[in-house]
């Protein structure tokens, strides 16, 4: 058993479970966001405008961006725990990742509301 | 007969760390009679009469010991069942990669039977022992096959990236193969110790099932396969 401090789920199998759905949200909202943007082809800021002020489509991207958050948290984690091997370059990276990632999530938050 | 000799061209790891100041690869080769084929093995045997300080290790000498991994041609393989005819040549050999080499082709497996340690690989039972054994239906015993045949040669963990970058926390696909095989055996009383040894970030969930292991068994076993087992019996207790 060996223990992680700044992993997102605190544990292989939740971090494991977690990497999924996210990817599974990541990959709806991107399949959606492209066939809207394949059925309306011109497209300019009003009809952008309508959809992001709908409360679903509200719901849908602060999901989007959580899973996003998530999926990179733990993703990036990984790849800095195989190859990154001096301990203190990889504390400041691993906090470093994650005030990123929480910094990206309150703007991307602040923007929605702001449409 | 002697002008129809046919020569068979090796390059072989030699590494002999009281002489030598760092590993080097060493050109030989072997004149066999054509359309006569070899295992590895027996061509290293003949070579050993020509330089016989050229060291690797073998022992049953047909795929059953495990004792003669090597990486021939990039593949991790066992010496004595790799005909010669299937490489192309020059056959280059190295020792598995990612242990520690004590000489030539030979390596420190301490390492690797940490790893093995760490999973309990050894029925676990604290139930009082039967007058006569612990019977097993024959659907239970099929739940072992493709487990216990391992013979710890050590392919397919040396063959594994997640084992390269981690070989102290994750413990790779030979010794969770081994974890699979015990946590699925109907006498086993310590599955849910077992399972929740596994479910930190490393131990287990550093295989990203990239699928080397199942590739290089030479028993034809299915690690990946073990582990996705074990990780759907970890969803079942941990949800
Ligand atoms: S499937 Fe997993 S255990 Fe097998 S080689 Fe890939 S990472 Fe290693
Ligand atoms: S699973 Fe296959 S490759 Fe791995 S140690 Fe066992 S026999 Fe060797
Ligand atoms: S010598 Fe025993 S497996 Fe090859």
């Amino acid at each position: 058993m060996v223990k992680s401090v700044l992993t997102f789920g605190q544990n292989g199998l939740s971090d494991w479970l977690w990497q999924r759905v996210s990817a599974v949200i990541l990959a709806l909202y991107t399949i959606f966001l492209l066939g809207y943007i394949l059925c309306h082809p011109g497209l300019d800021f009003a009809v952008w405008q309508t959809l992001y002020a709908h409360p679903a489509m509200r719901l849908f991207t602060l999901f989007a961006l959580l899973s996003l958050l998530i999926h990179s948290w733990i993703g990036i984690w990984t790849v800095l725990t195989d190859y990154i091997k001096y301990v203190y370059l990889r504390l400041f990276l691993e906090i470093a990742l994650v005030l990123a990632l929480a910094i990206y999530f309150v703007w991307g938050i602040q923007i929605l509301w702001s449409v | 007969m002697s002008a129809a000799l046919s020569e068979i061209k090796f390059s072989i790891y030699r590494y002999n760390p009281e002489k030598d100041q760092k590993p080097y690869m060493q050109e030989m080769s072997l004149s066999v009679e054509p359309g006569k084929d070899l295992m590895v093995l027996g061509a290293l045997k003949q070579l050993k009469e020509i330089d016989e300080t050229l060291t690797f290790r073998h022992s049953c000498g047909e795929g059953v010991c495990g004792s003669d991994a090597v990486n021939v041609n990039g593949k991790n393989r066992l010496c004595c069942i790799t005909p010669v005819s299937e490489l192309t040549q020059p056959i280059v050999l190295r020792p598995i990669p990612s242990l520690p080499v004590i000489r030539d082709l030979v390596v420190d497996m301490t390492p690797f039977y940490q790893q093995y340690e760490k999973v309990d690989p050894y029925l676990i039972n604290d139930t009082p022992v039967p007058a006569t054994e612990r019977l097993q239906s024959p659907s239970d015993r099929a739940k072992l096959d493709g487990l216990y045949e391992c013979i710890l040669c050590a392919c397919c963990t040396t063959a594994c990236p997640s084992y390269w970058w981690n070989p102290d926390k994750f413990l790779g696909p030979a010794a969770l193969l081994q974890a699979s095989r015990f946590i699925s055996d109907s006498r086993d009383t310590a599955k849910n110790e077992r399972l929740t040894k596994l479910e930190d970030a490393y131990s287990l969930y550093r295989c990203r099932g990239i699928m080397n292991c199942a590739d290089v068994c030479p028993k034809g076993l299915n690690p990946t396969q073990a582990i996705a087992h074990i990780r759907t019996e970890l969803l079942r207790e941990g949800v």
